[in-house]
C-alpha cells in the first residue's frame, strides 16, 4: 500500500516538473516581454538592462531553475504587467473563480441529474425528446458563443441582467464574495450558465444513458414485481446505482470547470484567475502565465492522484495486482 | 413663511441629489497598468492618472497647450539652455498637503531615474531647480525649444507623501519591490482615487478642493473605470445602458450604437498613422525570393508598391469608412504636417507595373510581410487587403500576422524586411517621427528605424533641430527633410486612424486625438 502510494505521489511530481518545463520552453514563443514593459521612446541600453534584470537573457532551463526555486519557498515573483507578487493577485482572483466554478458545477450536477433521470424514465416522451434534441446545443455550441447570445438576450434586449462583471461584492477577511448583494448573484447567472452549460448536458446525458441500462436489469423487475412504487424504484434502486460512474466524471469535469473558466470569464470580463491568464498572455507576463499554469497543473495532478488512490481503497483487484498474486 | 422654507429645502434637496446623480461609467478594452505617475509611458495608463494626477502643462481637447500646475512658462531671457515656469499657487493635493516647487524638483528627479519609463522625454533637462516656491527653472543640455510639448503626460506628486509611503524610487522590477504608488494616487488632480482593483475595477470622486473647480464643468462627480476586453461585451455593455461611456469601439458596431436611441458615437482623426516599412538597406534581404540583390533597395520599386495601395479601397471595405489615407508619415496637427504632401500617393497600377519593369522586376517577385494583429484597428484585415493589392504589380507577399508581442521585437531587433507600423507622436512636433523612424538607427536614437536607411547630412540635420531656436529655420529644416523621406519613399504610408468614442447622449466631451478624456471636461445632462 505504502509503495503504491509513494510511486503515484512521485509520478505525480513528476508530471509537474515536465508541466513547468514545457511551459518555460514555450514562454519565448508567446513573444518578448519587454517591449510592453518599455515604451516606445525606450533605448537598446533600457531594453538590454531590463532584460538582465528580469533574468530574460537566460537559457530558459536556468529561468525554469530559479523560478521553482523561489516558487517552493511561496515565491511566485512579481508581475510584468501589474508590477504585484503573483501570489497576491492569484488569491485576490481565486474567489471570482471558485464562486462562478461551484455555482456552475451546482447547476450541471443538480439539473443533469434531475433531467438525465426524466428524459431516462419518460423516454418515449415529448418532453423528454425535446430535452435531448436541446441538450445537443449544449455540448455543440461554442461556450463564447453562447455567452454572448445570452448577453445579447438578457442584457441588451431585455434588460435584466448585467452583461459583464461580478456586482457589488462583500469582502469576508481576505475573501470577495458576490453572494450576499443582489447585483453580485444576478451578476452570477449568466456566466454560471453559460460555464455550466456543457457540464450539465454531458451529466445529463451519462445520466440517462446509465439510468436506462439499470432500469433494464433483473433487480428492477424485482422490485417492481414485489409492487413497490414507481417512485422507490426509479430513486431508490436505479439512480443510486447510476451514481458511481457519474461521481467519477462530475469529480473530473469540477477541474475543467476551472480551467475553461478562461473563455467564460473573458466574454463576461468577470474578474477571475482565467481573465488573469488571458491579460497575462496578451502581455507576455511570465510569472503570471508560470503560476498560473502550475496552479492548474497542480490541481488536475491532485484530482487524479486523489481519483487513483481512491480506487486503490475501493477496488481490491488493484491491491492483489500489485502483490503479484498471479 | 415655514411653507417656503420646506419648499426650498426641498428644490435644494432635488437639485442636490441631480447633481451627485452624475456618475460616468466609463469602459475602454484595457486598464492602466500602474497608477505610478512614472512607471509606464503608455496611453490607457496616462488617461487614468490624468483624472488624478496632474502635469505643469495639459492639452485640452482640440490637443493646444492650456496652464495645469504651470500658469505661465517661457524660456529665460538671455539664456536659451534655460525655461522658466511660473507655478500655480494655492494648490492643494488630495492628502492636503501644498503644492510648491519643491514638488516640481522632486517629481523630475523621479522621472529621471533609470527606472523610469518617462526619462527619454525629458533627457534633454539636465537641472531642474526652484528659484522660490512658485518658480521653476529647467536647465537644458542646449536650447530645446519645444520642451513644453514633452511635459503634458509629466505627472507632479507630493515629496512629502513619497517619502512618508516610501515610494520617491520608480518601481524596480528586479527586487521585486512593491510601491505603494502602483495602486495609490496623491495627485492635484479633479478626480480623488476611491478604490481600485487592477484589470477590475477603478472608482474615483469628484475633488471638491480642486483648484480649477470653477473653471471646468466638473459635472462628473464619480468615475468608474471598467476595462472590459472582449469586444461584443464591450458594446453590450453600452447598448444596455451600464456604461455611458465607451473608448475602443469596434468599426463594426458604430452603425449598430449611432442607430440606438440614446447613444451617438463621435469622430475625430487621431494622433496615430499607419504604414509600411520596408528594408532598403542591406545589398540583400532574408524575406525575399531574389538572391544576391534587395529589391527594396530600388526608390522605384518603393514608389510603385506605394502606387499599387489603393487606400480608399481599404478606407471603404476594410475600415468601414473609419480612416483618413495618408500621403505621408505623421498625423495632422503635428508641426511640419502640410495637405500637399499627405495627399502625395496615388493609386496607380499601370505606372507602377511600368516603374517596376524599369527596375529590372517585370515579373516582380516574392517577399514577406510582418503584421501585428492585436494592436492596431482591424491590422490584420488591412494586410490582407495589401497582399491583394500588391499581387496586382506582381509581388507576392506571404502574409504573416502575429500578436503584437511577437511582432514588435522583429522591428526592434532588425528581424523583418517588410513590416507593418503605427506611430503616434505626443510631441505634435515632427522631430519625434524623424528621431524613432528617419535617423540611422542607433542604440538611442533611430530605435524605430527598421528600414536600414541612413543617410549622414539627413542625420546631422535631425540632430541640429533639437536645438534650433530660430522657429522659422527650424520649420524650413523640417519640410526639407520631409521632402527627402518623401522623395526617397522611406514608407508606404496607408491611412490615418479615426478615433470613435460611444456615448450616452446627456455625456458631452469632444474626442481628444490622443484617445485621452479628461473627465474635468465633461459636462452631463
Amino acid at each position: 500500500m505504502l509503495a503504491y502510494v509513494i510511486q503515484r505521489v512521485a509520478q505525480s511530481a513528476l508530471v509537474l516538473l515536465v508541466v513547468g518545463l514545457v511551459a518555460f520552453s514555450m514562454f519565448r514563443f508567446v513573444g518578448d516581454p519587454i517591449d510592453n514593459m518599455l515604451g516606445q521612446e525606450r533605448t537598446q541600453a533600457d531594453i538590454d538592462r531590463l532584460r538582465v534584470v528580469l533574468g530574460l537573457d537566460q537559457p530558459f532551463v536556468v529561468q525554469y531553475y530559479k523560478f521553482l526555486e523561489s516558487a517552493v519557498q511561496g515565491n511566485f515573483g512579481v508581475s510584468y504587467r501589474q508590477g504585484r507578487p503573483v501570489s497576491e493577485i492569484l488569491m485576490e482572483r481565486a474567489p471570482a473563480t471558485l464562486e462562478l466554478a461551484a455555482v456552475s458545477g451546482f447547476l450541471a450536477i443538480s439539473l443533469g441529474i434531475a433531467l438525465g433521470v426524466f428524459t431516462a424514465i419518460r423516454r418515449n416522451g415529448f418532453a423528454a425528446n425535446a430535452i435531448m434534441s436541446v441538450s445537443l446545443i449544449g455540448v455543440s455550441l461554442p461556450t463564447f458563443l453562447i455567452g454572448i447570445l445570452l448577453i445579447y438576450l438578457f442584457s441588451v434586449e431585455l434588460g435584466w441582467l448585467p452583461s459583464f462583471g461580478r456586482g457589488e461584492t462583500v469582502k469576508i477577511g481576505g475573501w470577495s464574495t458576490g453572494f450576499l448583494t443582489e447585483s453580485g448573484l444576478k451578476a452570477l447567472i449568466l456566466p454560471s450558465i453559460t460555464l455550466g452549460l456543457y457540464q450539465m448536458t454531458l451529466i445529463m446525458r451519462l445520466v440517462r444513458s446509465e439510468m436506462l441500462e439499470v432500469l433494464r436489469q433483473d433487480y428492477i423487475r424485482f422490485a417492481r414485481a414485489r409492487g413497490l412504487k414507481e417512485r422507490a424504484v426509479n430513486f431508490h434502486h436505479a439512480l443510486k446505482n447510476t451514481l458511481v460512474p457519474v461521481i467519477t466524471v462530475t469529480g473530473l469535469q469540477l477541474g475543467s470547470i476551472i480551467a475553461f473558466a478562461i473563455i467564460t470569464e473573458t466574454v463576461f470580463q468577470w474578474p477571475g484567475v482565467g481573465l488573469l491568464f488571458i491579460n497575462a498572455i496578451q502581455f507576455v507576463d511570465i510569472p503570471v502565465m508560470a503560476a498560473y499554469l502550475m496552479l492548474i497543473s497542480v490541481m488536475f495532478v491532485g484530482i487524479n492522484l486523489i481519483v487513483d488512490l481512491l480506487y486503490f481503497a475501493i477496488d481490491p483487484r488493484l491491491r492483489a495486482d500489485r502483490t503479484g498474486g498471479h | 413663511m415655514k411653507t417656503t422654507t420646506l419648499l426650498s429645502a426641498a428644490v435644494l434637496l432635488s437639485s442636490t441629489a441631480l447633481v451627485s446623480a452624475e456618475t460616468l461609467n466609463w469602459a475602454r478594452a484595457g486598464d492602466a497598468l500602474t497608477l505610478d505617475p512614472h512607471a509606464q509611458n503608455e496611453g490607457p495608463t496616462h488617461t487614468v492618472r490624468h483624472q488624478m494626477y496632474e502635469p505643469l502643462i495639459i492639452r485640452d481637447t482640440t490637443g493646444a497647450f492650456e496652464p495645469a500646475l504651470a500658469t505661465e512658462w517661457a524660456p529665460k531671457e538671455g539664456d536659451p539652455n534655460v525655461w522658466v515656469f511660473k507655478l500655480r499657487e494655492g494648490v492643494t493635493f488630495h492628502g492636503g498637503e501644498a503644492f510648491t516647487a519643491e514638488d516640481v524638483v522632486f517629481s523630475f528627479e523621479r522621472a529621471k531615474q533609470p527606472n523610469s519609463d518617462m526619462k527619454e522625454l525629458i533627457g534633454s533637462i539636465t537641472e531642474v531647480r526652484a528659484v522660490d516656491d512658485f518658480t521653476i527653472e529647467m536647465v537644458t543640455d542646449g536650447p530645446n525649444p519645444i520642451l513644453p510639448s514633452n511635459l503634458t503626460n509629466l505627472f507632479i506628486m507630493d515629496k512629502g507623501w513619497a517619502e512618508a509611503n516610501n515610494t520617491t524610487n520608480v518601481q524596480d522590477f528586479e527586487g521585486g519591490e512593491i510601491t505603494y504608488a502602483t495602486t495609490n494616487a496623491n495627485g492635484t488632480g479633479p478626480y480623488v482615487l476611491t478604490s481600485r482593483e487592477p484589470d477590475v475595477k477603478t472608482v474615483m470622486t469628484k475633488n471638491e478642493n480642486y483648484w480649477g473647480i470653477d473653471q471646468f464643468p466638473l459635472e462628473v462627480t464619480e468615475i468608474v473605470y471598467t476595462p472590459i476586453q472582449n469586444a461584443a461585451t464591450r458594446v453590450a455593455a453600452l447598448l444596455s445602458g451600464e456604461v455611458n461611456f465607451l473608448q475602443d469601439m469596434p468599426v463594426q458596431d458604430l452603425e449598430r450604437v449611432n442607430a440606438s436611441e440614446g447613444l451617438v458615437v463621435k469622430q475625430a482623426p487621431q494622433n496615430r498613422v499607419i504604414f509600411f516599412g520596408m528594408n532598403q538597406g542591406p545589398d540583400d534581404i532574408e524575406a525575399d525570393n531574389v538572391d544576391g540583390k534587395n529589391p527594396l533597395a530600388d526608390v522605384r520599386v518603393r514608389k510603385a508598391m506605394s502606387m499599387a495601395m489603393n487606400r480608399d479601397a481599404i478606407k471603404q471595405i476594410v475600415m468601414r469608412g473609419q480612416s483618413q489615407p495618408a500621403g505621408m508619415i505623421a498625423p495632422p496637427f503635428v508641426n511640419g504636417w502640410t495637405a500637399e504632401m499627405d495627399a502625395e500617393s496615388v493609386t496607380d497600377i499601370e505606372g507602377a507595373k511600368a516603374l517596376m519593369a524599369e527596375a529590372g522586376y517585370p515579373d516582380g517577385f516574392t517577399i514577406r510581410l510582418d503584421c501585428p494583429n492585436d494592436r492596431y484597428i482591424n491590422d490584420e484585415a488591412i494586410c490582407q487587403a495589401a497582399v491583394g493589392m500588391l499581387s496586382q504589380i506582381g509581388v507576392n507577399v506571404n502574409l504573416d500576422a502575429k500578436p503584437k508581442a511577437q511582432h514588435f521585437p522583429l522591428i526592434t531587433d532588425g528581424k523583418t524586411d517588410f513590416y507593418m507600423l503605427g506611430w503616434g507622436v505626443p510631441t505634435y512636433d515632427s522631430e519625434y517621427v524623424f528621431n524613432f523612424l528617419v535617423h540611422t538607427r542607433e542604440s538611442d536614437i533611430g530605435t524605430w528605424n527598421g528600414t536600414g536607411f541612413s543617410d549622414a547630412d539627413l542625420d546631422a540635420k535631425i540632430k541640429s533641430l533639437a536645438s534650433n531656436t530660430d522657429l522659422e529655420a527650424r520649420n524650413a529644416d523640417i519640410a526639407s527633410i520631409w521632402r527627402t523621406v518623401q522623395d526617397e519613399a522611406l514608407y508606404i504610408p496607408l491611412h490615418h486612424q479615426v478615433l470613435n468614442w460611444g456615448m450616452g447622449e446627456g455625456v458631452g466631451i469632444d474626442v481628444d486625438p490622443e484617445d485621452q478624456p479628461k473627465v474635468k471636461y465633461m459636462t452631463m445632462n
